[in-house]
């Protein structure tokens, strides 16, 4: 490696910062991501212009960038918007795998034998950090999936099991120091590491995903670091770094805005609880109502805001909410979007589903924003959410979401709920703003519901 | 001065660094900057790409190009779906509200 591939990975590290900068605003991000994908061919043009290579060499880099290039493009071009939770984690994945393997090559071609120096822990590091992330990553897609239940797979004595596994694979990276030269304590460590990472993640609910999609956003980027000391390599460490703190951010987001701390989260276990709420539920009245009801209700109304949740995507509502938004916008009513933090299971998530139905993203409001305007709100609708809407955060001590930030949609003259049934959220709670008095609940599938509000407004005008 | 303290303090630097960007990045765009950091977290693929060209038996060849194809993967599909969803934002045309 000469100085000029140095200021080349130099160069491309520029562009990668320049690229994730340009994130800040919606209007040039899209230029951004361009310059990051630059900044990305730049590196891999310049490895491949000092390295030194037999005929085979090429051959293999060739297929296999092609080979992956086109399955990227495949999976990248049909993931439904819906879907980008799934897609993410199964990326976040990939680069994990990716980074164990190659510090399993490295381990293979010095026989073995590592020391106490850099390169040997940050190959140690990757095998440890890349298979938890891989087999966490999984774990989570299979739940966001539903390929396995999202509810929390709870093992007695999980937290002790997991630290002991942890402090095992601690033990093996000592050892392997210790008694260099054996293959076998590589295998187990590589067992014990994806272990771990299964373990981890099974007891997390479906909704506390977004955080630990994040987190292994975060774990994503840090193996790449530690891959690039194993080359000594500035482009990788320097990329690899921005994507570790990128998730850690992400994460914390996340946690502070469900008022839990990371350790709470990844201790795991919450939404298997609080199941003693059926028999109190019963007794409380609700109103519901018709899509006529609710469609001169909205009549009569100037200032709406609008609350999507889970249900929303799941119903794949998002384009027959556009058709609300333009039918009351052709009324001239002021229409907004709530957006909680964790609604959706990513971050972001509802807003690229309003976007994908071409919803202006100037009226999506996030929740400083849009907690002050509900006093001055005719009508809050609430579509497939519930925990972010659930006043016992901020009023019942006892409740496992107290303390978590709503949006104060009790505030506004009334309240419309689209919900498929009276059943609890994810969080598996009682909601007392479905019997407020102000309330009014519409039952079924949140595509249904809105696309039957829509005829009936229609019909009214 | 030795080369692997230079190291971890770009480590360090770039750490922070990173902090301050993505701070100042709107919600709106998180997933997109969840997936756009993906894209970029293939750049594994030059990890993958150094393997492969310093293999010295069949069994590094074979993980040096497993490794290859999944960053790869990560690369293009990465910055692919991130356009898709960045394209998306793009400002409506008129707006006649107000």
């Amino acid at each position: 490696m000469d100085s000029i591939h140095i200021i080349l990975y130099f160069i491309s590290s520029i562009l990668f910062i320049l690229g994730i900068k340009m994130l800040s605003s919606p209007l040039i991000a899209r230029r951004g991501n361009i310059i990051s994908f630059l900044g990305m061919i730049i590196a891999i043009i310049t490895t491949l212009s000092y390295v030194e290579y037999e005929i085979s060499s090429i051959i293999y880099i060739f297929s296999g960038i092609t080979t992956g290039g086109i399955l990227g493009l495949i999976f990248a071009k049909k993931v439904q918007m819906t879907s980008m939770p799934q897609m993410v984690a199964i990326f976040n994945g990939l680069g994990g795998l990716a980074s164990s393997l190659i510090a399993f090559s490295e381990i293979i071609k010095v026989n073995n034998t590592i020391s106490f120096n850099l390169i040997s822990v940050s190959i140690l590091m990757s095998i440890l950090i890349g298979s938890v992330t891989f087999s966490g990553s999984i774990t989570g897609f299979l739940k966001l999936q539903s390929l396995i239940t999202g509810k929390p797979i709870l093992i007695p004595l999980r937290n002790y099991f997991n630290l002991l596994i942890l402090l095992s694979a601690i033990g093996l990276m000592i050892v392997s120091v210790l008694y260099s030269g054996n293959t076998l304590i590589f295998y187990t460590l590589l067992g014990v590491c994806l272990l771990l990472g299964i373990l981890i993640v099974l007891p997390i609910g479906g909704a506390d995903m977004p955080v630990v999609i994040a987190l292994l956003n975060s774990y994503s980027g840090i193996v790449a670091a530690f891959t690039g000391f194993i080359f000594s390599n500035v482009a990788l460490i320097i990329s690899g770094s921005l994507i570790g703190a990128s998730g850690l951010i992400l994460t914390r987001i996340m946690t502070k805005a469900m008022n839990r701390s990371l350790v709470n989260v990844v201790l795991g276990g919450f939404g298997a609880t609080a199941t003693n709420i059926d028999s109190e539920a019963s007794d409380k009245n609700y109103k519901s109502g018709s899509s006529d009801d609710i469609a001169s209700l909205l009549e009569y109304s100037e200032n709406i805001i609008i609350i999507p949740g889970y249900g929303l995507a799941v119903a794949q509502a998002q384009h027959s909410l556009k058709e609300l938004l333009d039918v009351l916008e052709n009324q001239q009513k002021n229409v907004l979007f709530a957006i909680h933090p964790v609604a959706g299971r990513m971050p972001g998530h509802m807003n690229v589903l309003l976007a994908e139905a071409n919803i202006d993203y100037e009226l999506l409001l996030d929740l400083d924003q849009v907690n002050e305007k509900f006093s001055q709100t005719d009508v809050s609708i609430v579509i497939g959410a519930n925990d972010v809407v659930n006043p016992a955060a901020k009023l019942d001590k006892n409740s496992p979401i107290y303390g978590m930030p709503i949006l104060e949609i009790e505030k506004s003259k009334s309240i419309v709920v689209l919900k498929r049934s009276m059943n609890p959220g994810f969080a598996g709670l009682d909601n007392n703003i479905f019997y407020n008095e102000k309330t009014l609940m519409l039952f079924g599938d949140a595509k249904d519901s809105i696309d039957s509000l829509n005829k009936s407004f229609k019909e009214l005008n | 001065m030795n080369d692997e303290l230079y190291l971890i303090l770009i480590f360090i630097m770039a750490m922070l660094l990173g902090y301050e960007l993505i701070k100042k990045i709107p919600p709106t765009l998180h997933t997109p900057l969840m997936s756009g950091t993906n894209a970029i977290s293939g750049i594994v693929i030059i990890g993958s790409i150094l393997v492969i060209t310093s293999a010295s038996s069949l069994t590094v060849n074979i993980l040096g190009f497993i490794s290859l194809v999944l960053s790869s993967i990560n690369v293009f599909g990465g910055f692919t779906v991130t356009d898709r969803m960045l394209e998306m934002f793009k400002k409506p045309k008129k707006r006649d509200k107000d």
